[in-house]
């Protein structure tokens, strides 16, 4: 079987953010890059076929910038076979149909029976690289998978949604995307590591793609501002009532 | 220009792996250990399966092939967390399986070093005596040969990774003669648990470390083969030398690391504390102890690294900066403990707060492997200081 994953770098969730002086972009220094949480979602759950089918390829790809290396090592030390890496220029802006689009670009030349990717990358939270690639490849696209069975060539996996589960069957190939708990990411072993060191990455240059969608301005959150005591005991209530519909807009 | 403080891509790979390890696995469980003076078996066979054990020992024998300046960095990021977890690595792997690699024969080294690669089981190294601390002097352990076989007597005492049923058995150094110039003859014999007159005995009610093992030997007319000799008779002594010029920087990895500890978990309780309305950190006299903090320690972090890049190189240099970097790590540790236990006040007092247990296992740093005087004593003599 032949398995693609499609991760992306980014900075860890642990880092203080601090905006880009072009006001439109984060500053990239001082930040430690990992691999997409969701992304280590999927990379598990390959290498959990692979083991447990043998005779498995598991691929990574990635599209970003030269560090994006890194992030594609972690995934071969954890036990994926290949990475291969689409090139972008370090300060490039690509909205998620251009990511799309690159994954497709090299996706078409190879050969598999599915595609993994997380339900989202935690930097820019769209959710839409995953169903974007299934569209392009015209393959059916189950989102937020918890849990994933394969058999006869088909895929049973389950979704949490509000209240409930839902199962779903789907024909392979497909795209599927990686919830919290489907499984427990490993530890990149020290044996994976060095082993991963050893391993060429397959670099390619992005083709241009041109971004559909232009980001005007990246903010912090407002800054919390002080409470406001407006009475005591039962008399308050009318007042904080009030308040908290008309001025605080929470009810 | 050649001078370049970026880590290697593979240790930067570790110190991620083993910073989430130690942060999802061992922090949760170091509490209920160290009350509870508890070895935690699953835990050192998870370290094992992450490979924390053979970092340095070729693939072909189990371990890893990693470099020296790696295996510094994984022990740095257990120390934060966890001192005990991170002297079950470092004595494991510098005590343990560093003398079978360099001084063992083809047959030991495939007898032993797959198993203790893993993990699986644990090797000790036993060199203090109740009698012979830091004056190896007066060690009376003794082993007399009788046909091919030789006769162990004497006890060692504070020998990590020695006992109980995680332990295949220990590197024992005894005196087997004299030299040609009237001193004591060392030599070092492997003696698996289980041979007869080898008692191991776990030692308990310790102030420090005490979710990892520290056992009591015992030999009564212990008899191993000819064939359990470490390298040739009389190299005892230099093997020790050796042994301890490289543990020592697994000993500062282990300083570097809970002072790193110590320090965040007081910036953190700092910035959160807040007396007189504001929070504690924002007042001179903690934030200059905290700004002392961070500097010692990229200090303290740069000498060691250096230390084990010398090792990497394989420059003998980097025996006089080993003894440096543990003394200077080590008493890094001490004040960064000593200011984080003050800043959390009287609440770093209460064992309910990961610093009290810090400040108890950094005591150790300071005095195994070598204290901080014979240190200073080694140090000296290697600049010259006694020369005429």
């Amino acid at each position: 079987m032949k398995i693609l994953v499609c991760v992306k770098q980014v900075p860890d969730t642990e880092t203080r953010i601090k905006i880009g002086s072009d006001k439109k972009s984060i500053d990239a220094t001082d930040i430690n890059w990992i691999l997409n949480p969701y992304d280590e979602y999927a990379v598990e759950e390959a290498i959990q076929i692979k083991e447990k089918q043998g005779d498995t390829i598991v691929t990574v790809i990635s599209v970003g910038p030269e560090r994006s290396v890194s992030a594609l090592r972690t995934a071969v030390a954890m036990g994926a076979d290949e990475a291969i890496l689409v090139k972008t220029d370090d300060d490039a802006y690509l909205d998620s149909l251009a990511v799309a689009k690159a994954l497709v670009s090299v996706i078409k030349e190879l050969e598999f029976d599915l595609i993994l990717c997380g339900k989202q990358a935690v930097d820019d939270d769209n959710l839409q690289v995953g169903p974007m690639v299934a569209e392009l490849l015209e393959l059916p696209c189950v989102t937020f998978i918890a849990d994933l069975k394969l058999e006869n060539g088909k895929a049973t996996a389950k979704r949490e949604i509000e209240g409930g589960t839902m199962v779903i069957e789907t024909s392979l190939p497909a795209v599927l995307t990686a919830e919290k708990g489907l499984n427990e990411p490993r530890y990149p072993a020290l044996r994976g590591i060095m082993m991963a060191k050893r391993k060429p990455i397959d670099e390619r240059q992005l083709q241009y793609i041109e971004p559909k969608i232009d980001v005007v301005s990246v903010e912090y959150p407002p800054t919390r501002k002080g409470g406001k005591i407006v009475g005591e005991g039962a008399e308050a209530v009318p007042e904080l009532v009030k308040l908290l519909k008309e001025e605080a807009k929470v009810i | 220009m050649s001078l370049n403080f970026d880590l290697p891509e593979e240790a930067v790979m570790i110190r991620d792996s083993v910073r989430d390890f130690a942060e999802n696995v061992i922090r949760p469980k170091a509490k209920e250990l160290d009350d509870q003076e508890k070895f935690s078996p699953e835990i050192t066979k998870q370290m094992g399966e992450l490979g924390l054990f053979g970092f340095c020992i070729p693939e072909e024998l189990g371990g890893n092939g990693c470099k020296y300046l790696s295996y510094m960095v994984a022990v740095e990021e257990l120390a934060r967390v966890d001192g005990s977890q991170a002297a079950t690595v470092a004595a494991h792997n510098s005590l343990g399986i560093g003398p079978i690699y360099f001084f063992g024969n083809d047959e030991q080294k495939q007898k032993y070093l797959p198993q203790l690669c893993t993990g699986e089981k644990l090797w000790g190294f036993g060199l203090t005596e109740s009698e012979a601390g830091s004056d190896a002097g007066g060690t009376k352990t003794k082993a007399e040969k009788q046909n091919n076989d030789w006769i162990i007597n004497g006890s060692k005492i504070f020998i990590t990774n020695a006992s109980s049923d995680a332990c295949l058995g220990v590197t024992v150094q005894a005196i087997t003669g004299s030299r040609a110039d009237g001193k004591k003859e060392y030599t070092c014999f492997l003696v698996e648990q289980g041979t007869p007159g080898f008692e191991a005995k776990t030692m308990h009610e310790k102030m420090m470390w005490r979710a990892s093992i520290t056992s009591e030997l015992f030999f009564e007319n212990c008899r191993v083969p000819d064939a359990n000799l470490l390298g040739k008779k009389g190299e005892g002594f230099h093997q020790m030398l050796d042994t301890l010029d490289r543990g020592r920087l697994s000993i500062a990895a282990m300083g570097l690391g809970c002072a790193q500890g110590a320090y965040e978990l007081a910036l953190k309780y700092a910035k959160e504390r807040k007396q007189f309305g504001k929070p504690i950190s924002t007042f001179q006299a903690n934030a200059f102890k905290l700004a002392d903090m961070a500097t010692e320690i990229e200090a303290a972090r740069y000498l060691l690294y250096r230390a084990a890049w010398l090792c990497d190189q394989g420059r003998n240099e980097y025996k006089k900066l080993s003894s440096m970097a543990k003394l200077y790590c080590s008493e890094v540790a001490h004040r960064c403990v000593d200011h984080a236990v003050q800043i959390h006040g009287g609440y770093g007092l209460m064992k309910e707060y990961d610093i009290e247990r810090f400040y108890r296992d950094q005591r150790l740093l300071e005095i195994g492997e070598g204290t901080s005087e014979i240190l200073r004593l080694v140090i000296s003599r290697q600049i010259g200081c006694y020369e005429k």
